[in-house]
């Protein structure tokens, strides 16, 4: 069934100010990510997917259910996660996560497990009995997606969770979306301004901008099958990529790059024997994957 | 999905040793009126600092102190000379400034405080409607200013009974006394809670919010002072009608005449207006929930 799907979905704020603009779009349950940049109407997008603010025109159904006729249906099987900050500082994690448990509907005694559970599978273990004002960043971004898990939703959605993160954590959190959105059976939606770190996640990819949809695809359909090799060398650029030409390499220039497609292994040892035979001093030579953002810049350049 | 979800837990194998996967929620999932009850009740909780820091009770308890101090001294006074000191609405009466002191701390600490820390998007994605995440809060502060006052009102009516001359008789007749003290304490929890819940919910800052509540309750008092000397009958009469606690006290005089002022009519006359001091009362709680659902209806959208 569908997860989620819009027909011609438009939000403007106050007649003016337009958010969405005729968005059509419906993906199938796994992993989406949603990119943009600030303001391409994310934000926007997933409040009225949780029937938190109404839509000025179009459908949308989440879950099968309409958040615009039964709001309170769809937010009892979604989890939220938002951008911004919202953990009381004085409250501890478990305490927390319990009450917002209650709210979203458990009984005590299972609210309370479920917290702990949901707590431990964020990896928070001992530090959930302090109060979260003393918490790091990467900790409060853990209790904030353990609140959205608490109540075992069928899909969350994920406002910027990597926000504000350092590199490391980003990656625990991206690992950690990973694993529910594979092995916790949620679908998780989520939403980002870095297409970077969703495509190395996400199953499905919808990409927004100025509130319009650019594209909705798997995203093995948007990335090519074929991987690149991206080589640099100091000096002797062009005697490489006649070199490499005559090798029968479908050789590519990026400015200072030379792109090759990888066929195989053997790819490898072709452009290291011919840089070696030229004795050119090479800077570097590794592995691309076709990025969805080059796909996105091709279709830009193609439209304008 | 719950065809797809129950197809995922199925393919997953069970009782693997050291199995910590993660385990779908199979339970009970309760309606509104039981998360209604939770949030009602952890907001009480909440007003008498339980389940919060040591200095979150300081304040709340020490209200409730005085006011307990206060009840045992009256029921304690009356036992040796015979007689009650202060009826039960007039003991409410005398308590209206702790009453006010207990609201300033209490509802910003409910209210005030999901407000500033951003909470409020973790409620509403919820299915929780906005208007009882109001109610429910409003509701306890309601019984938590009820409890204060109804307690010690309680207790000086457990010293009456105990220490009555006339047994069962006597008992019953202070227990008709008590009945209308505590409705009429009720009355108090129900307008100060409206009127001082609104105040809080309009600021995320709790010392701003306190001020506020103070400053709605204490600078209308001179108001009424005013209009209570002004050569018009009438206006002095209606003074009450400019501050919540002259309020309040002229809904008691009218519908417990003598159980509040005892014979003596007092410094506050309300003369023949008794019932427009009661549809002021419910003008006043009405709009003031009205305007704190309309509040809610906008907050962290």
């Amino acid at each position: 069934m569908t997860l989620i799907a819009t027909q011609s979905l438009t939000k403007t704020y106050g007649g003016r100010v337009t958010a969405l603009t005729d968005l059509t779009v419906g993906v199938e349950p796994g992993i989406i990510g949603l990119v943009g940049a600030n303001g391409a109407g994310k934000s926007t997008l997933i409040k009225i997917l949780l029937g938190l603010i109404a839509p000025t025109s179009g459908q949308v159904s989440v879950l099968g259910i309409d958040p615009t006729v039964d709001s309170a249906a769809v937010r009892a099987r979604v989890g939220y996660m938002p951008e911004h900050d919202c953990l009381p500082p004085d409250l501890s994690a478990a305490e927390l996560v319990t009450h917002l448990g209650r709210m979203s509907g458990l009984p005590r005694t299972a609210a309370r497990e479920r917290a702990s559970e949901a707590l431990r599978h964020v990896g928070l273990y001992e530090e959930r009995y302090r109060p979260v004002g003393g918490y790091s960043t990467g900790m409060k971004q853990r209790v904030k997606l353990a609140q959205a898990l608490v109540h075992d939703p069928d899909l969350l959605l994920l406002d910027e969770p990597t926000n504000g993160l350092d590199p490391a954590g980003r990656d625990a959190m991206l690992a950690l979306v990973h694993r529910i959105g594979t092995e916790f059976g949620i679908s998780v939606l989520v939403c980002s301004h870095l297409l970077g770190e969703v495509e190395r996640i996400c199953d499905t990819l919808i990409a927004i901008d100025g509130g319009r949809l650019l594209r909705a695809d798997h995203i093995s359909a948007m990335t090519s099958a074929t991987d690149v090799l991206a080589v640099e060398v100091s000096e002797g650029t062009e005697e490489l990529a006649a070199r490499l030409a005559a090798l029968d390499l479908p050789v590519a220039r990026d400015g200072r790059l030379l792109l090759v497609p990888l066929a195989d292994d053997t790819t490898y040892d072709l452009i290291l024997g011919a840089v070696a035979e030229l004795d050119l001093p090479l800077h570097r030579l590794d592995q691309r994957r076709h990025r969805v953002a080059e796909l996105f810049a091709t279709r830009e350049l193609t439209h304008a | 999905m719950p065809e797809s979800s129950t197809a995922a837990v199925r393919s997953t194998p069970t009782g693997v040793i050291h199995d910590i996967g993660y385990q779908r929620y199979e339970g009970p999932r309760l309606g509104r009126r039981h998360v209604f009850g939770a949030l009602y009740l952890h907001g009480l909780r909440t007003a008498f600092g339980f389940g919060r820091s040591a200095k979150a009770k300081i304040f709340p308890w020490l209200v409730v102190g005085i006011v307990t101090l206060v009840a045992v001294a009256l029921a304690a006074v009356r036992s040796q000379i015979g007689e009650p000191v202060a009826t039960y609405a007039q003991f409410a009466d005398a308590m209206s400034w702790l009453v006010i002191f207990f609201v300033a701390v209490v509802a910003p600490e409910l209210v005030s405080r999901d407000l500033r820390s951003g909470v409020l998007p973790l409620y509403f994605s919820r299915p929780l409607p906005r208007s009882d995440y109001a109610l429910a809060k409003l509701l306890a502060l309601v019984t938590a200013l009820w409890l204060l006052l109804g307690g010690p009102q309680l207790l000086m009516f457990l010293g009456a009974a105990f220490t009555t001359k006339q047994g069962m008789r006597g008992v019953w007749n202070e227990l008709l006394d008590l009945l209308p003290g505590l409705l009429y304490a009720g009355l108090w929890a129900v307008v100060f809670a409206s009127v001082g819940m609104l105040v809080a919910s309009l600021t995320g800052k709790r010392a701003f919010a306190a001020g506020g509540v103070v400053a709605v309750f204490l600078m209308t008092t001179p108001i009424v002072g005013v209009l209570s000397i002004l050569p018009s009958r009438a206006a002095n009469e209606l003074a009450g009608l400019a501050s919540p606690s002259t309020l309040v006290q002229g809904v008691g005089i009218w519908s417990l005449g003598d159980l509040l002022v005892e014979g003596d009519p007092g410094e506050m006359m309300i003369g023949g207006f008794g019932p427009v001091y009661a549809l002021a009362a419910v003008l006043l709680v009405a709009g003031a929930t009205a305007l704190l659902l309309a509040r809610y209806r906008k907050v962290a959208s």
